[in-house]
């Protein structure tokens, strides 16, 4: 997985409360085998008019935001369906950070396993970086993981809170499956404890 | 000290605990679709992995599926290689599978419970969010991305944080023609979308109780539309009746052992929850969705919101918004809006018990000129029940298409779907933007309520239909 640790760039406001994964990423894009590719079609059903063309009001239509790298966002954002689909098409397009004041738990979790750091804030905070994601391609944010701070444009910073052990595998840019396979003793040890106590879970 | 039924399963699958409260937890049962793994079998395949656990996995194509004549194939390309990469990846790497043309095959939360693969105190997961569905049995179920699907794959764990509990006590007794969807409507409207985040939910209570199985898997399944990952129910007595003979089921001493296993899964008397939530449901009237997002809860008699009375500017926004997408006049009454289509079916309401409810209100009736009305089973073996019961032919006398088992028209990944401006009673889970086809309107209802709505045309109250 891709190391996280300090990003600098420019933040798209999206000031639009329970943005769904079918709103990100439209299930006839859910049909790939692949993990890529999916960027161009990221906000399809938003970015684009009934004739295939950019609609200019979108945010990321916008010269000033084309190259945005984060999103600032309403309230739950990433909510509905599992679609790790989601992550993969604002990876793709190139976001890396998303700031809200809140995540659906499987959004969330899934941004960690893809190398993307999802930030929750308050609403002041939150209202205050919106403000600053309006002002357009003049207003960068720097958000540093090693520091958990977003600096604004104006210098003013705020602290995030991210859990230690996430942080962690992001820094480093850790492969679960191997840190998990590296416990492959308790999990052995786990299992012929449960085919005694409950024979019944395994067929 | 005292446990929650959610706090006594963790335990119980807890393989290690990392110093920073990270846990490694042991999962039961996997069940796999072709939308959301073929990149956690490509991840494998790419770093020499095999499937740790195969018979603890069980995978079939719902999403993608036609839902017409099964024997021409799947006519889209893109869905057509994605279901038989599923099936040549389960081939490869040893998973069971029911093919698309087993009586098996069915949307795969209708699957595990017919088959006895979801069992009271397991831990199931599925790379798809409506996995809470299995939370009806007392197991902790719960969605998850493609990444994870890969680690359960891989090693049959998860690396996870304990969830807070939130107890949702649901009282009184349900008035006719009211049905478990309305319950979790209502429970929706009153916590909200994002209402349930990073807890668990159990669902308690006399109007919890007396459901049938197929009720408490309604509202167990639209528990992420709250938020929450996985909503729960104590097994019961109905839980070990629905579950005996099932062909994955345990028998003989097996079964005894299990049972006096599963009868110790429920919360203990002064246990605590995080968070409180009360329902009473005796004069609770028919739900349904007026918005975009699942908590856009209105009981039919009720108007859609004007975004004038909301202070909160973001709120405001979005009712604004929910309002332009649905067409809506803000204040106008929900009840006689005209609707082009109706859906029945998906992982909420394909049980048999939805079609017996829905039969029960569309008997010697017409669907309305103009409007296309779609029945699709949940599964082979519900279609086959139903067509038993002669569910089918009332279907179809009555105008509705009587379709094959899948996903369909709940998200219309396969041919089902709606068109730019038509309008759906659908019986489905999520009423996004787009969801049922781009520039579709969506209002969510029970099955009564969609056989209503198709009779009359327009989003009416069921109860005057007698």
């Amino acid at each position: 997985m891709e190391k996280f640790t300090k990003l600098t760039g420019v933040a798209a406001p999206m000031p639009i409360r329970n943005i769904d994964t079918d709103m990100i990423i439209p299930k006839q894009f859910l049909k790939t085998i692949k993990r890529e590719g999916l960027g161009k079609n990221l906000f399809d059903e938003m970015r684009y008019l009934d004739d295939g063309s950019e609609n200019p009001e979108f945010v990321l239509n916008q010269d000033a935001y084309r190259n945005a790298t984060i999103i600032v966002a309403g309230d739950n954002f990433g909510c509905g369906s599992s679609r790790e689909h989601a992550p993969w098409a604002l990876n793709d397009f190139g976001i890396k950070v998303i700031i809200s004041t809140s995540f659906a738990d499987i959004f969330y979790n899934n941004c960690f396993k893809n190398g993307m750091l999802p930030i929750r804030v308050d609403e002041d905070t939150l209202n205050k970086l919106m403000d600053d994601a309006e002002r357009g391609a003049n207003a960068t944010l720097t958000v540093d993981l090693v520091s958990q701070t977003i600096t604004g444009p104006d210098g003013g910073e705020v602290k995030f809170e991210i859990d230690e052990f996430r942080k962690h595998c992001l820094l480093e840019g850790l492969d679960d499956i191997g840190l998990t396979q590296q416990k492959s003793d308790k999990i052995d040890d786990f299992e012929a404890k449960r085919k005694a106590d409950q024979p019944w879970m395994y067929r | 000290m005292p446990k929650t039924l959610f706090d006594k399963i963790w335990d119980a699958h807890l393989v290690d605990v990392q110093d920073d409260g990270t846990c490694l937890i042991y999962i039961d049962r996997h069940m796999v679709h072709e939308v959301t793994s073929p990149q956690a079998f490509e991840g494998l395949r790419t770093a020499g992995r095999s499937v740790h656990r195969p018979q603890a996995t069980l995978a079939v194509a719902d999403h993608n599926v036609p839902t017409t004549d099964r024997s021409k194939g799947i006519a889209n390309p893109e869905s057509r290689i994605q279901v038989e990469t599923l099936e040549s990846n389960v081939e490869e790497f040893g998973v069971p599978y029911f093919k698309t043309d087993d009586i098996r095959q069915g949307v795969v939360h209708i699957v595990g419970p017919e088959q006895g693969f979801t069992l009271p105190g397991a831990t199931i997961v599925c790379g798809d969010s409506h996995t809470a569905t299995h939370g009806a049995f007392g197991s902790l179920a719960f969605g998850i991305g493609t990444s994870e699907v890969e680690h359960v794959l891989a090693t049959q764990t998860l690396l996870q944080k304990p969830a807070k509990n939130m107890l949702v006590k649901v009282t009184g007794t349900l008035p006719d023609h009211c049905s478990a969807k309305d319950v979790v409507l209502a429970i929706i409207g009153k916590i909200g979308t994002a209402g349930g985040t990073g807890y668990v939910i159990e669902y308690a209570g006399e109007a919890i109780e007396a459901l049938s199985m197929e009720g408490r898997m309604t509202v167990c399944n639209m528990t992420i539309e709250g938020g929450a990952r996985a909503g729960l129910i104590a097994p019961d007595q109905k839980t070990f009746d629905y579950i005996q003979g099932r062909p994955m089921a345990p028998k003989g001493a097996a079964w005894e052992q299990a049972v006096e296993y599963w009868k110790t899964l429920h919360t203990d008397d002064g246990a605590s929850f995080d968070e409180v939530v009360e329902l009473d449901v005796t004069n609770l009237a028919p739900q349904i969705t007026w918005g975009t997002s699942p908590e856009n809860v209105l009981s039919i008699e009720d108007n859609v919101p004007n975004p004038a009375d909301e202070p909160n500017a973001e709120k405001k926004a979005s009712i604004e918004r929910a309002i332009g997408y649905m067409d809506f006049e803000a204040g106008q009454a929900i009840e006689g809006v005209a609707i082009n289509t109706v859906f029945i079916g998906s992982c909420t309401n394909g049980r048999i018990e939805d079609f017996r409810e829905a039969a029960a209100i569309a008997k010697g009736r017409k669907v309305a000129d103009g409007v296309r009305a779609l029945a699709v089973p949940g599964s082979g073996l519900v279609k086959e029940q139903a067509e038993e019961e002669g569910l089918d032919k009332i279907f179809v006398e009555a105008g509705f298409e009587w379709r094959e088992p899948g996903c369909s028209m709940c998200l219309a990944m396969n041919d089902d779907r709606l068109s730019p401006g038509d309008r759906c009673a659908s019986t489905s889970n999520r009423n996004f933007e787009g969801r049922q086809g781009k520039g579709g309107r969506t209002h969510l209802v029970s099955p009564a309520m969609a056989v209503a709505a198709a009779i009359k045309g327009c989003l009416t109250d069921v109860r005057k239909l007698g």
